[in-house]
């Protein structure tokens, strides 16, 4: 992957955005990879979550959002509670998800969801799925 | 005794085979679990996002029922409803800006400043009742059966609202010691099932799923013992699918924390509702000769 780095993408909106909606210092990591290492989640992505992190403060907002890994994330925090800075990437996570979704950009619609799996499933899933995945 | 109850919605629906032996159980126990009134959905998960307040209305909301009883602490069982009803609440302990915002907000609720504490019935049983007393009541101690503790993500994560030792809880193991079963330690206990990825990627939850079951199987467990309706659906439902792919895997039974409480307390399978499980538990439990004796009691 090549990409340029700039001090356009440095100081981007997007930048700016995912540190107001997450409230997080995205210069705490020290890029350990505990986070990686940690998430169960990892074999489906195609960044790991170390890299998201970098790759927001870099403000390389393409490259994370043509990736499928925010949307394979479970929310599961194995990366919050083993991360040594304390740095809760769970949050980042959610907000470059709602960049999409704010967008109205959905990322599942109700209606993806067959009527058979609609039946199926325990009413917390479709209510957390549709909560994390559509606007 | 009575205990103000948060049910939630899935107990309602897909798990009142979590929901009726909790409530016979406490009975059993002296306590009486009282659904509050007017109660609604949590919103499943709990809002990460810092600028997004409306979804904490749904986990306050409910929070504020229960101080209009006059109680101060919710039992819930199901570990998302726990994760988000207690995140909602410490937001509104801890954070007055955002406190005064949703107060103002629900302008036709009383305020709200966290007085509530929720608790998961796990904890009522370790604190309120008691290991000790609740052996003394077990009728059909589940001697031989090895059960794995699964905790999956929400009752220990994030640490402000864990229920016990985030990187070594032991209340799942003790409650199993307590009614006469072996529990079986294997290192995925806290391991995610997949969660609600099952909307989006269904086809990735079986991997998932695998490394937690075979796991435990791989360790001397012979079912799961479990508290969250989200992981007994992803850990269950594609069992049949990994018996095809998988030589000699034959399925594991899943239970519900309450089922075996239940059973134990010698409340039987029309209490325990094993008929909605996955992994065909009454095969186990009849090889082990603890059906046969719960019904002659």
């Amino acid at each position: 992957m090549s990409a340029t780095i700039s001090s356009k993408t440095l100081g981007s909106e997007f930048v700016r955005k995912v540190k107001e909606i997450s409230g997080q210092n995205l210069h705490l990591c020290y890029q350990c990879g505990l986070c990686s290492g940690n998430c169960p989640m990892v074999s489906s992505m195609d960044l790991p979550p170390r890299q998201v992190i970098e790759l927001a403060r870099l403000g390389l907002e393409e490259e994370i959002t043509s990736s499928r890994t925010v949307w394979t994330c479970a929310s599961c925090l194995a990366c919050t509670v083993n991360c040594p800075r304390g740095f809760d990437l769970s949050k980042v996570m959610e907000a470059i998800r709602l960049l999409t979704l704010r967008k109205n950009v959905d990322h599942l619609r109700p209606e993806d969801i067959s009527p058979q799996e609609r039946c199926a499933l325990p009413q917390l899933a479709m209510v957390g799925g549709l909560r994390k995945f559509s606007g | 005794m009575s205990l103000a109850y948060y049910p939630g919605c899935t107990l309602k629906t897909k798990a009142k085979n979590l929901e009726e032996p909790a409530i016979a159980s406490m009975e059993v126990l002296g306590s009486r679990l009282e659904e509050i009134p007017r109660w609604n959905c949590c919103g499943a998960v709990y809002s990460l996002a810092d600028d997004d307040l409306i979804h904490q209305v749904a986990p306050v909301r409910n929070l504020i029922r229960v101080k209009e009883q006059g109680k101060n602490e919710v039992v819930t069982l199901c570990s998302f409803c726990l994760n988000t009803l207690k995140r909602a609440n410490l937001l509104m302990k801890e954070d007055a800006e955002k406190r005064g915002t949703l107060n103002s907000f629900m302008d036709e609720e009383i305020d709200y400043g966290g007085e509530v504490e929720v608790v998961h019935l796990l904890e009522v049983l370790k604190d309120q009742v008691g290991w000790e007393a609740l052996a003394q009541k077990v009728k059909l101690p589940l001697r031989g059966l090895r059960v794995a503790p699964y905790y999956g993500c929400t009752l220990l994560r994030p640490r402000e609202v864990a229920i016990d030792d985030v990187e070594k809880p032991t209340i799942l193991q003790e409650l199993l010691e307590a009614v006469g079963a072996t529990p079986v330690d294997f290192p995925e206990f806290a391991e995610c099932c997949g969660s609600y990825q099952i909307v989006s990627s269904p086809d990735d939850i079986p991997k998932y799923a695998w490394h937690i079951l075979n796991s435990a199987l791989t360790h001397g467990a012979e079912a799961l013992v479990l508290t969250c309706p989200l992981c007994d659906y992803n850990l269950g439902q594609g069992q049949k699918e990994l018996m095809k792919k998988h030589d000699g895997f034959d399925g594991v039974p899943l239970f519900y924390f309450t089922q075996l409480l239940a059973l134990a307390l010698g409340l039987g399978p029309q209490v325990c509702h094993f008929e909605l499980n996955y992994g065909e538990p009454e095969l186990l439990l009849r090889e082990k000769n603890l059906l046969p004796r719960v019904e002659a009691l």
